[in-house]
């Protein structure tokens, strides 16, 4: 294309009537993100520098926010390391429980339908109703799962009660509504083709050695996607930490989106929370970021092998 | 392989479905058992599988001890006006993504997908202020309005939706002289009607569901929501076992009843076209 037509085209385009009418049909979305996203993000950042009570005055107080939070705040920085605790349980536990049902569920099966929506259901429910249904199951004195465990042996455990039990519980019980990620999984399982696996089958490579030759790096993508998304959700935990446990015992489970909201509509220190609300954004974004630059070293996308890579 | 190994596999693939299936279901199975059960049957050790005489009533004394009755209807006014909302908008941002050619386009629809990773935990004090100085806490406003200006999940969904649709069909129409809204409402709007539904089924589940959104912005009991009265009920009455069983059953059953209708399109429209997209 010569370049002298590119401007001509553009200016042309912007006057000719109904240039506006793609804005009119986006402006929702647009109005909302400025309204209820990006305005709110921004302000967020700007009340961050000051001290702002819910009621009263504000006051301009700089970075001393962020530097309280960082050095001088012992429950932010418990509060972080029973995040990263958590995310540490959470996350590889979300996504070998969803990718081990998602490879249950693709096998060519008797009512495979019933199979897929029983494992998917509990993932519809809300957080609320989570926390009522465990807060029985994983009772102490009188739960059914201490029951059944008791069959094995074991003790009664103290799910809820203990400190070192109670942030398990709390990802055993974001286990059950796994659902989601599972389907994402499953629809990744799908476009694999069966080829590949009977090809392997007949150079004599084992069902092990075709999960790490084959489903895995092809499914990497999916992996990538689930891993993100997973990591997001870990650090967003908040409905089970404020009703099944409360934070406690102990703080054990007091993670730090529940720091923030206790920053905030407990003792009503606006700009304390909106700062440590940032510090949480950068954090994840840092995650993230982490995360796709070492996708690069397992992430294979299944058109480098037709050499168009991108 | 020989017969004998094939049929363990086999037997042995059957038992992890089955078990896994029980584990699933049978939190649900203890929910319904803890429901009708008798007070003196409630905390025992060994546990009762099933109630010696199941106490129905217990799902009407459960609805009188607190005034669900309300939460039921706040509920209900906001999951339906959010979906209406959240229906319209999405699909017409939608729309505008797939079908228009327009300075900013890629740029906005970047911007777009980003904003789905910004968590809710930094936007949701800033936000209070927000509706705080608009005079909105305390009314079901924040819990509505916010999906009449779409969200990017849905937009993008319903987005790859059109992109499938032949734009034969959109000339066809511009030839019998449509405009582009008409082209929309007339043609896409219809076409669109399985994605409708499962973005509407995400929509009334989100809304459903919510706990935190009425945990922050309401305070009079008269606005509650089921979740958040149930929430509160389990608070105060933490003992009242039956109540709160009958009362978490009234809260899954309509989105078991919508998942059970719209489970079609839930497990195969979607989710390929959302991750390959």
């Amino acid at each position: 294309m010569r370049p002298v037509a590119a401007p001509a085209t553009r200016l042309s385009s912007r006057f000719r009537p109904g240039a506006a009418t793609p804005y009119l049909f986006i402006a929702p979305w647009m109005i909302g993100f400025l309204a209820f996203t990006l305005g709110p993000l921004l302000f967020s950042l700007y009340i961050s520098f000051f001290d702002w009570p819910l009621v009263g005055e504000p006051e301009f107080s700089g970075l001393k926010n962020y530097t309280t939070i960082l050095t001088d705040d012992a429950d932010f920085i418990r509060s972080l390391k029973v995040t990263l605790k958590f995310a540490a349980m959470f996350v590889p536990a979300n996504l070998i429980v969803a990718l081990l049902l998602a490879m249950l569920l693709n096998q060519p099966m008797f009512a495979s339908g019933f199979f897929r929506a029983a494992f998917y259901v509990p993932s519809i429910i809300s957080g609320v109703a989570l926390v009522t249904i465990w807060s029985w199951l994983l009772s102490h004195e009188y739960g059914v799962i201490n029951y059944m465990l008791s069959f094995l042996g074991i003790a009664q455990i103290n799910w809820l009660g203990s400190p070192n039990w109670a942030p398990v519980s709390i990802v055993l019980v974001s286990l059950w509504s796994v659902g989601g990620t599972m389907l994402i999984f499953l629809a990744g399982l799908k476009g694999i083709s069966k080829e590949l696996y009977e090809a392997a089958s007949l150079s004599g490579v084992g069902k092990i050695g075709q999960f790490f030759l084959i489903t895995l790096p092809l499914l990497s993508p999916v992996l990538l996607f689930n891993l993100v998304t997973t990591v997001i959700a870990a650090f967003q935990q908040l409905t089970l930490a404020l009703l099944l446990t409360k934070g406690g015992p102990v703080k054990s489970t007091y993670m730090l989106a529940m720091y923030i909201y206790d920053n905030a509509f407990k003792y009503h220190d606006m700009g304390y929370a909106a700062a440590m609300s940032w510090l949480m954004l950068l954090l994840i974004i840092a995650l993230t970021v982490a995360i796709f630059k070492f996708s690069s070293m397992w992430v294979f996308y299944e058109t480098e092998v037709k050499g168009e890579k991108p | 392989m020989t017969e004998g190994q094939s049929k363990l596999r086999l037997a042995s693939k059957w038992a992890a479905l089955l078990g896994v299936t029980l584990l699933f279901l049978f939190p649900f199975y203890w929910t319904l058992v803890t429901a009708i059960k008798a007070k003196p049957e409630l905390l025992t050790w060994p546990p009762v599988w099933w109630p010696a005489k199941p106490q129905w009533g217990n799902f009407a004394a459960a609805w009188a001890a607190q005034p669900f009755g309300t939460y039921l209807k706040n509920s209900v006014l906001v999951t339906l006006l959010s979906t209406i909302g959240q229906l319209l908008s999405s699909s017409l941002v939608a729309f505008g993504f797939a079908r228009f050619d327009f300075p900013g386009r890629n740029f906005l629809f970047m911007v777009l997908l980003a904003a789905m990773m910004i968590p809710w935990d930094v936007t949701m004090i800033p936000l209070y202020m927000e509706f705080n100085w608009l005079g909105w806490i305390n009314t079901l406003k924040p819990l509505i309005v916010p999906a009449w200006f779409g969200a990017p999940f849905f937009i993008f969904l319903l987005r790859q939706f059109i992109m499938s649709i032949p734009r034969e069909l959109d000339e066809a129409a511009k030839m019998d002289g449509a405009n582009m809204f008409q082209i929309y409402w007339k043609i896409h709007l219809p076409l669109m009607l399985p994605a409708l539904v499962l973005v509407g089924t995400f929509q009334v589940l989100a809304a459903w569901n919510d706990y935190l959104g009425p945990l922050i912005f309401l305070n009079d009991e008269s606005l509650y929501t089921l979740t958040l009265g149930l929430a509160r009920f389990k608070t105060l009455h933490d003992t009242n076992l039956t109540a709160l069983a009958a009362m978490t059953i009234i809260l899954c059953l309509p989105p078991l009843v919508l998942f059970l209708t719209a489970q079609r399109y839930i497990m195969d429209s979607s989710l390929s076209s959302g991750i390959k997209g």
